[in-house]
């Protein structure tokens, strides 16, 4: 296993799931409740460094139990290393510890992860829309049993009937 | 195209009589003196700006005086993909410019919506604003575009001035 994974597993044996290693690519899975207390890990410990906060997407399983993965990617600019943090997030329970307060560049981007997919970040401090109007009501697009063409809304011109 | 007719005095050489209508006149100063707005909404604005610049040089048809704003133009060149929620932006710039207006389409994108068959993406601007010309391609090239632009001033040329016009079709 990567030195780093090996260093999560020995200070989180309860938090850590699983680690994957391809083409130098290290993806760290961890338990939804020890998000939080990792990312300040990552973020604080000198031998790991991660400053900077690259990027977070999410993925839709609809098959899995636990429907939702969260994908945070940080690197320490530093060290010159990244690791990607992984968990899961069930879809009737959707939400997750924000990681705003640990890297401020994850504000937006996890305003996106809730615009798209509908995950909740707890403490999150401006969690609204961000890509879609703060008014859209057809759901979230980006999960996988939304309509690809949406429900009507891109054929909705009502600006049009407004008297100027 | 007939547009102006010019009499030559026999004597001297020296222009002394044009003739034409008033109409005709009008339409041709319209014609060569179109402003363009910057409406650049994705890749197609990259072909729209090297339309205008140095190689290609969009002022040759009188069309190269781009303003950033609307009041201050009568060309709107939709150039990119629509998202939906930009739709009533364009709309709103659309109303602001003044009369006579024109729109082109530029790009399969501002046309039908290109391969964007998604819940954000406008199937082609003539949903909400009345489309003059549509420009084909993806991006199209910089002659593209002026092919759209002199089918454009054709269409000026037969435009009725001091006559009522048609209805225009609502969007």
């Amino acid at each position: 296993m990567h030195p780093l994974a090996e260093r999560i597993k020995r200070e989180f044996p309860d938090g850590f799931a699983d680690a994957v290693e391809w083409r130098g690519d290290l993806a760290v899975t961890v338990k939804r409740d020890a998000v939080h207390a990792i990312a300040q890990f990552l973020r604080h410990d000198p031998d790991v460094d991660c400053d900077y906060m690259v990027h977070v997407s999410s993925v839709d399983w609809p098959d899995d139990e636990e429907r939702f993965e969260v994908v945070w990617e940080v690197a320490s600019i530093r060290k010159r290393h990244r690791i990607r943090l992984k968990t899961r997030v069930p879809e009737s329970d959707c939400q997750v510890d924000s990681l705003t307060d640990v890297w401020h560049g994850a504000n937006f981007m996890e305003r996106e992860v809730y615009d798209m997919m509908g995950i909740r970040f707890r403490n999150h401090p401006d969690l609204r829309r961000i890509l879609m109007p703060d008014d859209y009501a057809e759901g979230y697009p980006l999960r996988k049993d939304f309509p690809l063409q949406g429900k009507g809304w891109r054929d909705t011109f009502e600006f049009l009937n407004e008297k100027v | 195209m007939g547009l102006i007719q010019l009499g030559r005095h026999q004597k001297d050489g020296d222009i002394d009589v044009i003739t034409t209508t008033i109409e005709r006149a009008v339409n041709w100063a319209r014609k060569g003196s179109l402003w363009p707005m910057t409406f650049g909404l994705a890749c197609c604005a990259i072909e729209m700006i090297a339309a205008v610049s140095s190689r290609y040089d969009m002022d040759r048809f009188g069309a190269g005086v781009f303003r950033a704003s609307p009041r201050q133009s009568d060309l709107m060149i939709v150039a990119g993909t629509v998202c939906r929620r930009m739709a009533p932006v364009i709309r709103k710039i659309y109303d602001q410019m003044p009369e006579p207006k024109y729109v082109i389409a530029m790009g399969s994108c501002a046309t039908s919506g290109n391969i964007y068959d998604s819940y954000s993406v406008v199937q082609g601007v003539d949903r909400f604003v009345p489309v003059d010309i549509y420009v084909p391609g993806c991006p199209p090239t910089p002659e593209a575009l002026f092919d759209g632009i002199l089918k454009l001033q054709e269409r000026i040329m037969q435009k009725r001035v001091f006559t009522k016009q048609p209805e225009q079709v609502k969007a």
